[in-house]
């Protein structure tokens, strides 16, 4: 049983996503966590501000208690399923990263100089911050699905927008890491 | 009781993004440098086998574990949307090393600061709702 408390596979962890779409499926409901940013909005009050957050928010309920659920998988993962939690990459990675100044890089899941509460008294690392997540949460929204909604469920029922999303996808991701990072970092 | 079902595929969920370390910055970096096969064999075989039950589903219009049929309603189609939107979320997904089913296992993790993240991803889909009709779709 030790293998439950190394990192998983591609090969077991990729068909266990699938066996979640599967069982999401057969239940009557569609795979797709950013809905809940959407619906999160609703609920503060946003109906106010755009006919778009002005929907029934109870219909969705099922996946905001879905997402409770994840926070609570990600505690108990980290608790109780993982002994040492540093990513292995790919050595170049390691060397890449470090000389940007990600020092953890190869020794922790996270970018200590991200992600520890102390990064979170530098003003820039708080802008990388609030800047990433906005676009994460503006796009996703605005492509009308993230990873989850398009490129598992979408690309599943062979959607050509879902494709198109996450050629998008992509075509930011490799912008902001080939040409925007060596500016920031 | 389907309240606990939802509970419990979430759990499993968050688990396996925890665990697989889709839901770790350095993966999604290392994704976008093409130096690792990791992150594409995650999505490549849930998409891989995605595909099969989805089809299967479809083909022999197999009702869902209540008895009720299952319908998957298509993608409005449309480009500018899917492309402009998708850049926009690829750039935060690079940044912030995460999407939003790992926002959601990272706070569980106890990696406070991707709260800033998780805040910044709703304001910016209340963003999007309020300038949604000015936007090409």
């Amino acid at each position: 049983m030790n293998w439950i408390y190394n990192p998983w596979p591609w090969y077991v962890s990729g068909p266990l996503i699938a066996l979640v779409l599967f069982v999401l499926l057969m239940i009557g409901k569609r795979f797709g966590m950013s809905s809940n940013l959407r619906t999160m909005c609703t609920i503060c009050g946003a109906g106010k501000a755009s006919g778009f957050f002005r929907f029934d928010w109870k219909a969705q309920r099922w996946n905001l208690i879905l997402a409770f659920g994840v926070v609570i998988g990600g505690f108990i993962a980290n608790t109780f399923l993982s002994t040492d939690t540093a990513v292995q990459l790919n050595p170049e990675v390691v060397a890449d990263l470090q000389s940007k100044g990600f020092e953890s890089a190869g020794q922790a899941y996270m970018p200590d100089s991200l992600f520890s509460n102390d990064a979170l008294t530098d003003p820039k690392v708080l802008i990388l911050l609030i800047v990433g997540g906005f676009l994460v949460g503006f796009g996703a929204r605005y492509a009308g699905g993230c990873t989850s909604g398009h490129a598992i469920s979408g690309l599943s029922d062979l959607q050509l927008p879902s494709l198109i999303a996450v050629f998008g996808f992509f075509i930011g991701g490799l912008l902001m890491v080939h040409l925007l990072f060596p500016l920031i970092f | 009781m389907r309240s606990i079902i939802y509970l419990g595929i979430g759990i499993f969920f968050g688990i396996v993004l925890f665990k697989s370390e889709a839901a770790s910055w350095f993966r999604i970096y290392e994704m976008f440098q093409f130096k690792s096969f990791h992150m594409y064999g995650i999505i490549g075989s849930a998409v891989g086998l995605g595909i099969i039950i989805t089809q299967l589903i479809k083909k022999f219009k197999i009702k869902s574990f209540y008895g009720e049929s299952i319908d998957i309603a298509p993608k409005d189609k449309s480009f500018s949307r899917y492309m402009f939107g998708g850049i926009l979320f690829g750039l935060g997904w690079a940044l912030a090393g995460a999407c939003p089913g790992p926002m959601f296992v990272l706070l569980g993790a106890g990696y406070l600061p991707i709260l800033i993240v998780l805040i910044s991803a709703i304001l910016g889909t209340l963003v999007y709702g309020i300038v949604k009709n000015k936007l090409p779709h």
